[in-house]
């Protein structure tokens, strides 16, 4: 590839070891379970409000959950069968939510749904029934967050956006779904970046993707160019570059302010997995039933893509790969291991935001013990936000949270690159939440 | 839940680099190796005595108050290496004959005083060498100012060393008797012999060439960031340089390679735990050390102000830190 010097952003970040073990393995569908739980929450914002009730019959794609507030987001059956209950489950959070269980029968589609695989490029919709297409398909950011992806659209009068930008940066470490999606199902993103080009009224989009996917970069670029306007460009290897505001500026150099959205700046940011929804639900009339799940760890002898219907206990996908649970496994993050959530056990459903899971040894999981801040500064220089996490920590723990407020510790993006690099592995980021969400409950106070 | 479930739940990050403490201390501990090197080619023994010395009663004293005095059942961090940088520092700015009960003074002072009785590491205000030093050279006036002449009796232990002045007590002494800085140019030694270090001056100080390789050890190591050396030595060397031009005095080089600016800049300014966080703080602190360590060496009373220099900028650290903030991500944005 190419060496000239390639876009990043300045501010901040680190390098951790990518270990992506399962870069090269191909997306593989995986088999039917004997039940699903599909939780009603399972975006940003309200739960869905569910529609159905036991012994209803339902078909893949059938309506269950109805996103009735104004963040929120539909959810459809991903299997055909018959509702089991409408109970409380055990998910990824190790808390139970409500969640529609749905037993099992066949695998029978909602009819008006293309099961096709013929590539439809011409895009018939005008851009407000695009809006309403993704939110009735019910449509989220698969990067992680899972915030409903229609409401990005919904731009009022005074806001003009002149940019999509498409994350497929993927820059936690082990993780490869967006990766081979890259490689898999290029056409079928490209055409889903030209519906929200028309959905968001703009002309240019750029996808951004990390010099540690050369084959992906090569790949997109060389099937971009049938699309005017719509570019590739390769960015250095850093992380968090994924995250919205370091990517933004990493690509248009545009600073998104603190507590503003890239709305704000003109842009609209969605990921990889999501243009690949997007161009489903409008292209082929198809909810958002399954998605990309990555499993790995370092212990493993295998690891897989594979393609995941919304709602399969995670279990399943460690049976389907034919391994048990490695001796020694003391941690299983759902998605990441710089943001992912450290689970208690894999009897948890796959939800519309699981990116992947990842499985650690003692090794891996075991945290060091924290010993003295040394003042090092490597928490300050490595924060992407510009933050110093040593004083938020030290203040968040004395329970000085106006102070913490007044150092914008609501800035944080939470990405962990403070507890990452620190040498004395303080808590850093565990004390910066805990002053966070005493932050926001006083703001809720005070109004 | 199975009883068997030995999963651990804890928040991200679930990652974690790969640098520790240990790790930081012990590579500074080899960016100091070259300057030990040197002091042993133009010191002999006695600086292999006065390193081994400092180290051992330095680690010594740390373990001794954390074992017996602070009653730690376990983890004693004397050995994390902090306490051996503090030792050697230590030793670097002491002379090469310096009597062994002096820097078993010096150590107490700078690892019980000036580090444990704060807390331990991290939380010292003032650099514990620096602090030991400062208490040495107060007490112990007259053995802290007699230097051995170096390349003489290398291998000879002991105080009866020939003894030299070194360049900057030259040109105060010289001063003070009202000679002008060309009459005393024969008795400076050149910059090459400044440069590698056949000058007197306490042992790890003189030889700016071994300081050098040391410190980009540590910049290649990302240990240190070049900020506050550069900085230090710049603003000395901006300094001195307005008094040179205005009056002759000794030039700008001659301030940077003679007594221990060097070993300040790169290694006792740099001390993180008594440096400001953020890169702006980091700038102003050695600006701040540089033109004092100046003012101490042309108007003070003392010939050299390195540690000083640092000493005083280490009390301003807390308040650099609470006005000096690095660059948030989003405020005050002009594109939005």
């Amino acid at each position: 590839m190419k060496r000239k010097t390639q876009k990043t952003f300045k501010l901040g970040g680190v390098h951790p070891s990518q270990n992506k073990l399962s870069a090269n393995v191909p997306i593989e569908t995986l088999g039917l379970p004997k039940q699903v739980s599909i939780p009603l929450s399972q975006n940003l914002g309200a739960p869905a409000v569910p529609i159905v009730k036991k012994g209803d019959p339902v078909k893949v794609g059938t309506l269950i959950a109805r996103g009735k507030a104004f963040i929120s987001a539909n959810l459809h059956s991903s299997v055909s069968g018959k509702v089991f209950k409408v109970d409380d489950v055990l998910d990824a959070s190790g808390y139970k939510s409500k969640a529609i269980v749905i037993n099992v029968e066949g695998d029978e589609w909602e009819e008006s749904i293309d099961r096709s695989d013929t590539l439809i490029k011409d895009i018939t919709p005008e851009p407000g029934a695009i809006v309403e297409k993704i939110k009735t398909m019910g449509i989220v950011g698969l990067g992680g967050a899972a915030f409903p992806a229609h409401i990005k659209y919904m731009v009022g009068e005074d806001k003009k956006i002149d940019t999509l930008v498409v994350n497929g940066v993927e820059c936690e470490p082990y993780l490869t779904s967006d990766h081979r999606l890259m490689l898999e199902r290029a056409d079928e993103i490209l055409v889903g970046i030209q519906v929200m080009k028309k959905a968001g009224k703009v002309d240019r989009a750029i996808i951004g993707i990390e010099s540690n996917k050369p084959d992906a970069i090569e790949n997109m670029q060389s099937k971009a160019s049938a699309y005017p306007g719509t570019e590739v460009v390769p960015l250095k290897t850093q992380y968090p570059q994924g995250a919205e505001k370091q990517l933004v500026k990493a690509l248009l150099n545009r600073e998104i302010p603190s507590g503003k959205l890239p709305l704000d700046v003109g842009c609209v940011v969605n990921n990889i997995g999501t243009a690949l929804a997007i161009y489903e639900a409008v292209q082929k009339n198809k909810p958002l039933v399954e998605r990309v799940v990555t499993l790995t760890g370092k212990k493993l002898k295998k690891r897989a893509n594979f393609l995941v219907r919304i709602g399969v206990p995670a279990a399943m996908l460690l049976e389907a790969l034919g391994e048990e649970m490695p001796e020694n496994t003391r941690k299983i993050i759902s998605g990441g291991p710089m943001m992912g959530k450290a689970l208690n056990s894999l009897d948890i459903p796959v939800t519309k935001g699981t990116s992947g899971f990842v499985l650690m040894d003692e090794s891996e999981a075991r945290r060091r013990e924290p010993g003295n801040c040394i003042r090092c500064a490597r928490c300050v220089s490595a924060c992407p936000m510009g933050l110093e996490p040593y004083l938020l920590e030290k203040i968040a723990e004395k329970g000085m949270f106006d102070m913490c407020e007044a150092q914008a510790i609501l800035d944080c993006i939470e990405c962990g690159s403070c507890s990452y690099i620190c040498p004395s592995a303080r808590p850093l980021l565990d004390y910066i939440r805990y002053g966070k969400v005493n932050v926001m409950r006083i703001m809720r106070e005070r109004r | 839940m199975d009883k068997n479930n030995r999963l651990v739940v804890s928040l991200s990050p679930h990652q974690e680099g790969d640098l520790k403490v240990e790790k930081i201390m012990w590579g500074v501990v080899i960016a100091l190796s070259p300057a030990f090197l040197a002091s042993v080619y133009f010191y002999g023994l006695n600086a292999i005595r006065v390193v081994a010395l400092a180290v051992i009663f330095c680690i010594g004293s740390e373990y001794i108050i954390q074992k017996f005095l602070l009653k730690y059942k376990e983890k004693v961090s004397a050995f994390d290496g902090s306490a051996a940088v503090t030792g050697l520092l230590l030793a670097f700015n002491v002379p090469g004959n310096i009597p062994w009960w002096q820097l078993l003074t010096g150590s107490i002072v700078a690892i019980g005083v000036a580090k444990m009785a704060f807390g331990g590491l991290g939380k010292n205000p003032f650099n514990p060498a620096l602090v030991g030093r400062a208490f040495m050279l107060a007490s112990f006036p007259v053995h802290m100012t007699t230097w051995p002449k170096p390349l003489e009796n290398v291998w000879s232990v002991g105080a009866d060393a020939v003894t030299s002045a070194t360049p900057l007590g030259i040109l105060k002494e010289g001063l003070k008797a009202g000679q002008t800085v060309e009459q005393m140019a024969d008795q400076f030694p050149g910059y090459v012999d400044m440069f590698i270090g056949n000058m007197g001056g306490c042992i790890g100080e003189v030889s700016a060439l071994a300081i050098l390789i040391g410190g980009i050890f540590m910049l290649y190591k990302k240990i240190i960031t070049w900020h506050i050396p550069v900085f230090y030595l710049l603003s000395l060397a901006g300094f001195i340089g307005v008094f040179y031009l205005v009056d002759k005095s000794a030039d700008p080089l001659f301030h940077i390679l003679a007594g221990g600016a060097m070993l300040g800049a790169w290694f006792m300014a740099t001390d993180m735990v008594t440096s400001p966080m953020s890169i702006k703080g980091q700038i102003l602190f050695a600006i701040g050390g540089g033109i004092l360590c100046g003012a101490i060496r042309i108007f003070g009373s003392y010939p050299e102000g390195c540690s000083y220099s640092i000493l005083i900028m280490n009390a301003f650290v807390p308040l650099i830190d609470k006005y000096l903030k690095p660059r948030r991500f989003g405020k005050e944005v002009s594109n939005a």
